[in-house]
């Protein structure tokens, strides 16, 4: 593998991480993520639509007029996302109920458009896939994380099966609202004092 | 449901930012200023209630009679981008005051998830033509609160950014603000239904 | 590319074109499964919530109401032993809720189990979950309160999802008064 193809793939992962460093994609990140399973679903559902969306603007962005650029790549989005949702109501239909209205609403998730608009418009095929790979991996791991830490605090279990004694109470605080945010407040913490401390 | 409830419930009780996580990029992103901050409530509640009555007509008139309900994810984006395209141009053409004060944020809208979530929700409820638009535009007050509020705490918090430990300048205070912030409207789910 | 009106036009349909194209091809190709998920739900919650029977519940339905009620009577040697209910609320926080529930002859209801539901992701979802639809089994729809302990009823909310939980009360209840009505009919008839 070329070094750049390596760090194409690898940007997205760490150094460039759409949750931890670049905030992106927020909606998704905190409101699905009561649990490890529905991180991970959001998380791979996102990662595809961003391969699809990737792989196709890179190929045709050569065809497409500069002026309706932004409508056309919209348009292409919104199919690949229309998509999944159709075919993971037919093949995942307990997820798909789950992460309900978070799956439309990937169309406006800003990771895709950014990364349409800023690497798969100007890279060929091959390196927007690596992109979006990365950036999608990125994304996953970021919002399993969260789902993990606040299914584990919040729920006493992990990936639905329960570790606490039936009369042990875990802090309920995590899977609600305000959870989200602290969640995500305490990960970027720790993220930061790893990535920085290098 | 009555539409005051639609009201109370949207605004206070299950906010859409604060428990709904619609809307969060511009929550989070511009919010720095109380200034930037009512400006971009305004455009969202301007852009939210045309959207939802464009949305919920394209639906009943348009996609329902010919079984096309399945597409409404791409026809919604598309409508509420080309109607964030024209309000622009209409507003500058206009009120090149109001131009001033919205223009920087109108393009941000389209991809503000609030503006999509409520045009699918107002969908999914089966909420009647005058139920949506009540609907969308409580929840684009409920919006303007969440991100006044918001940008309130955080000019506050910029003030004695420097006293912070480390560890938690930037993102962590913002969002442990914002938590603290959504605790608060939980104190209001006990009102209606 | 430099944009010309007749380039953007062009672009802009074929875009357009090959995506409801695309979107057609995966609707008709998934419309199959997914008609059968749904339904193959249905039927287990059916099969699940009914006791003892040898007929086929789903063959004899009958609507109630006009609030689109439908009640699958279970039987065993031609007697029905309890009765399967089909029921929904609006009221829901994402929309619209459905449940099958189950009752006995006597009343007693031994459960129900969501279909369909859009609730909050870890909050309003939770009324699909034993904790909260455990607090129905052995109400009976004669004499018990099917309402939340803050409204003076029997049943505690899912904590932070009042909503979703009435909804899933206001379904209940109509399911409660069109079992009434179908068990008053029985007992008329015999």
């Amino acid at each position: 593998m070329s070094s750049k193809t390596w760090n194409n793939l690898t940007r997205g992962v760490v150094r460039e991480n759409p949750v931890f460093v670049m905030m992106l994609g927020m909606c998704p990140t905190l409101g699905v993520t009561t649990s490890l399973q529905n991180g991970l679903g959001m998380g791979l559902a996102t990662m595809f639509v961003l391969m699809m969306s990737n792989m196709v603007i890179s190929l045709v962005k050569n065809l497409i007029p500069n002026m309706v650029r932004i409508p056309c790549y919209i348009v292409m989005i919104a199919s690949f996302v229309t998509i999944i949702n159709l075919l993971m109501e037919a093949y995942l239909p307990a997820l798909h109920e789950q992460l309900g209205i978070y799956i439309p609403l990937i169309v406006v998730n800003c990771i895709i458009l950014g990364r349409a608009e800023a690497f798969a418009s100007k890279n060929n095929i091959w390196y927007s896939l690596m992109d979006a790979i990365g950036m999608g991996l990125g994304f996953t791991l970021a919002l399993a994380l969260l789902g993990g830490v606040r299914e584990i605090f919040g729920a006493g279990s992990l990936f639905g099966v329960p570790f606490l004694s039936q009369d042990a109470y875990p802090i309920l605080l995590f899977i609600m609202p305000p959870g989200a945010f602290l969640a995500l407040a305490g990960l970027i913490m720790v993220f930061n004092k790893i990535v920085g401390a290098k | 449901m009555s539409i005051a409830m639609i009201f109370i419930s949207a605004i206070l009780v299950n906010n859409i930012v604060l428990s709904q996580f619609l809307g969060i990029c511009p929550f989070l992103g511009v919010s720095k200023k109380i200034s930037t901050a009512v400006g971009m409530g305004m455009a969202v509640m301007f852009v939210m209630t045309i959207a939802s009555i464009a949305t919920w007509l394209v639906y009943y008139k348009l996609l329902q009679p010919h079984g096309l309900e399945f597409m409404n994810t791409v026809v919604f984006i598309l409508v509420i981008a080309s109607l964030v395209q024209m309000v622009e141009i209409v507003i500058k053409k206009s009120s090149p005051a109001l131009y001033q004060a919205l223009g920087i944020f109108l393009p941000l809208i389209t991809t503000n998830c609030a503006v999509l979530g409520v045009a699918i929700l107002a969908i999914q409820k089966e909420y009647s033509l005058t139920e949506a638009v009540c609907f969308s535009l409580a929840n684009a007050i409920g919006f303007t609160l969440a991100i006044v509020l918001f940008a309130g705490i955080r000019e506050r918090i910029n003030m004695i950014a420097g006293d912070l430990p480390k560890a938690v300048r930037g993102a962590p205070i913002v969002l442990i603000a914002a938590a603290i912030l959504s605790l608060a409207f939980m104190g209001f789910s006990g009102i209606g239904r | 590319m430099k944009s010309n009106l007749f380039n953007m036009i062009a672009v802009l349909l074929v875009v357009a074109v090959c995506s409801a194209v695309s979107i057609g091809y995966v609707y008709e190709l998934t419309s199959e499964p997914i008609a059968e998920a749904k339904k193959a739900k249905i039927v287990a919650a059916i099969k699940e919530m009914v006791k003892n029977f040898d007929n086929n519940p789903l063959e004899e339905k009958t609507t109630i109401g006009t609030d689109g009620v439908v009640l699958y009577p279970a039987r065993e040697e031609g007697n029905i032993t309890s009765v399967a209910v089909e029921t929904s609320s609006s009221q829901g926080f994402g929309g619209k809720i459905e449940l099958i529930m189950g009752i006995l002859t006597d009343g007693t209801v031994t459960g129900y189990k969501i279909t369909q539901q859009n609730e909050t992701p870890g909050l309003g979802s939770k009324v699909t979950e034993a904790a909260f639809s455990k607090q129905f089994v052995g109400l009976n729809t004669h004499n018990s309160n099917f309402s939340l302990k803050k409204d003076g009823g029997e049943i505690d909310a899912v904590t932070g999802a009042t909503i979703s939980s009435r909804a899933v009360i206001d379904a209940v209840k109509k399911a409660v008064a069109a079992y009434n009505n179908f068990a008053g009919a029985i007992d008329n008839e015999q």
